[in-house]
């Protein structure tokens, strides 16, 4: 017998977006709200992330991973919002209607007034690279190597190499350092930092370890076990410099080479997706392109903060909650947002000028290319400039965020096109 | 004699660089902060300089082999290790509460190191 069950608001993943997500439908007034999440605990990847940084722009303070996870979890049981754990979404039907499994029920069935996809994102492996040489054992994402330091109580080597600039990789370094392993390089493949620099001097500078700019593995060395990589230098189109290998002993290779929205389930329903995110096309709702169907958190694209997660969380879990309670504003006429000069992407995709009167808006961006001097972010309304902002610097691993506010109304109803882009002052 | 030194400051994710100029060890005047915490960032890097520790201690009978804990406030820089040292020595047992006192007064220095989050007994539902 299939178990049948039946919620107003299914969120898909319990990390912060999807907490976030649940609390807030709660608060716009659904009644039946669960999440279901494949772990056996919810708090999704921040439960391994143990090191400080979270929740200064949403709580004000400065918290470990785990203890930000944490604060929601209590409000997600005090908010009265149901979970299925240890429970994983299989399918999911444009009727929206979900089918999961489990140990104790086997398959359910359940029936959705709105779902929130909330599955987080996963790391980019090995095979996303190719790297020559053999296969032996010792290659670890570095998320891999974090579950299982900071986790399990596992450590995967004694000496490490660590592929790419990445915070997850940076701060991989100084845990295994701290916990007593010798890491002896990173190397990054462009010639900037790809993570924070507040990484760079608390994870890299305070316990000396090298960062090289513009080099990369050129091959693994290895029978079973790794025991060196070769390293090499790049040009700027990221080929080899010959004669500049260099042979670095080691037993262990972590990768931090990015990560990717996790959207299977959203790509089988057929939803409309971006390919330079990775994740669904959304309105500024978090909406998708199948009603009832929304995203939060690091299924849209890749927050570099986890406070980003939670609110955009919230706007999610907000409006999925209006759509069950049949709430939502009809689709009215909505802006493309087009990501221009320098402009690698811009979220959210379309744009409904209405949702002004609900107050200011958000735009978040990432650049393509760094600009280490005074720019402007600028908008233009069917090619016409609306409005124009000076950052101090924009990077490709900072986003950057554009307010709109509601006295942009004017502008942006007759347009058809909002194009954002980042340039020099002339 | 005055020094000038280039810090980033590591309080929040902006990452400000301070072009900082110092005299002996006093600190006469910072550069390049957004706001004033980079001040006392500044301050204390060239004269204390002191980071927020966080690791695992060992647990027994929780839902994971190991509970992760944090300074509640950043500690000096220079005894990071020895605190290692001395946490590898703790055991707790389950169940632990989010905020409870892992290490009282760690190393005399005044500051606690607490539990990161709840860590129910082996299990237990999650419910907190
Ligand atoms: C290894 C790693 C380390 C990271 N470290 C940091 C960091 O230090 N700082 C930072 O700001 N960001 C970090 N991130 C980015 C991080 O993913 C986000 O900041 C944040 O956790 C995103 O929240 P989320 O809710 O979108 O996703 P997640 O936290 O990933 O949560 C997604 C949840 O969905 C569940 N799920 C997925 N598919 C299904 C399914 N089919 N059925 C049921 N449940 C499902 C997963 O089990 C998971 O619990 C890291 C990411 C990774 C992969
Ligand atoms: S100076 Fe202020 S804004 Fe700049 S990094 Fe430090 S705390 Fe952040």
């Amino acid at each position: 017998m299939l178990k049948t069950l039946s919620y107003d608001v299914v969120v898909i993943g319990g990390g912060p977006g999807g907490l976030a997500a649940a609390i807030a439908a709660r608060e716009r007034g659904a009644e039946r709200v669960c999440i279901i999440e494949r772990a056996e605990e919810l708090g999704g990847i921040l439960q391994q992330c143990i090191h400080n940084g979270f929740g200064l722009e949403v709580l004000g303070t400065d918290l470990p991973g785990p203890a930000y996870a944490q604060h929601f979890i209590t409000r997600v049981y005090q908010a009265g919002v149901q979970t299925l754990l240890d429970t994983m979404v299989l399918e999911v039907t444009p009727q929206r209607v979900l089918y999961a499994t489990n140990a104790r029920d086997g398959i359910l069935e359940i029936e959705a007034g709105a779902v929130v996809f909330s599955m987080g994102c996963r790391e980019r492996t090995r095979g996303a690279l190719a790297i020559p040489g053999t296969r032996p054992a010792g290659v670890y994402t570095a998320g891999t190597a974090q579950r299982l330091v900071n986790i399990e109580g596992y450590m995967p080597g004694r000496r490490f190499v660590i592929l790419g600039s990445g915070d997850i990789g940076m701060i991989m370094a100084r845990r295994l350092t701290l916990e007593g392993a010798q890491v002896e390089r990173v190397l990054e493949i462009v010639p900037y930092l790809s993570g924070l620099k507040r990484n760079y001097v608390q994870c890299l500078q305070d316990f000396g370890i090298p960062l090289q700019l513009s080099h990369t593995v050129r091959e693994i060395k290895g029978n079973k076990r790794v025991e060196a990589v070769v390293a090499v230098a790049v040009d700027e189109r990221w080929q080899p410099i010959p004669g500049s290998e260099e042979v670095i002993p080691c037993d262990t290779l972590l990768l931090s080479v990015g990560l990717i929205p996790e959207n299977e389930l959203s790509r089988r329903l057929g939803i409309a997706m971006d390919p330079v995110t990775g994740g669904p096309i959304v309105d500024e709702g978090m909406g998708t392109s199948l009603s009832g169907f929304f995203a939060a958190g690091n299924v849209v694209h890749v927050y570099d903060l986890v406070d980003w997660v939670t609110m955009a969380g919230e706007v999610a879990g907000r409006s999925a909650a209006a759509y069950a309670l049949g709430m939502a504003p009809a689709s009215v006429y909505r802006l493309r947002v087009v990501a221009g000069d320098n402009v690698r992407y811009v979220v959210p995709h379309l744009f409904h000028p209405e949702s002004l009167a609900q107050g200011p808006q958000q735009l978040q961006l990432r650049v393509r290319e760094p600009i280490e001097e005074k720019v402007q972010v600028i908008l233009e309304a069917d090619g016409v400039e609306i409005w124009r902002k000076t950052e101090r610097y924009v990077r490709p691993g900072e986003m950057v965020t554009v307010k709109l506010m509601p006295d942009l109304y004017d502008r942006l109803k007759p347009a058809s096109t909002l194009t954002v882009s980042v340039r020099k002052p002339r | 004699m005055t020094d000038k030194a280039s810090l980033i400051c590591i309080t929040c994710p902006m990452g400000c660089r301070l072009d900082v100029t110092v005299e002996g060890d006093k600190v006469v005047s910072v550069e390049g902060q957004a706001c004033k915490r980079g001040l006392a960032y500044a301050q204390d890097e060239i004269t204390d300089p002191r980071r927020v520790v966080t690791t695992t201690v060992r647990v027994v009978n929780g839902r994971h082999p190991l509970l992760p804990v944090y300074t509640e406030r950043p500690f000096p820089k220079h005894q990071i290790f020895p605190l290692l040292q001395e946490l590898r020595r703790v055991t707790v047992m389950a169940p632990v509460r989010a905020g409870q006192v892992i290490l009282a007064n760690a190393l005399g220095t005044g500051i606690n190191v607490l539990a990161s989050r709840d860590m129910p007994l082996r299990e237990e539902p999650c419910v907190s």
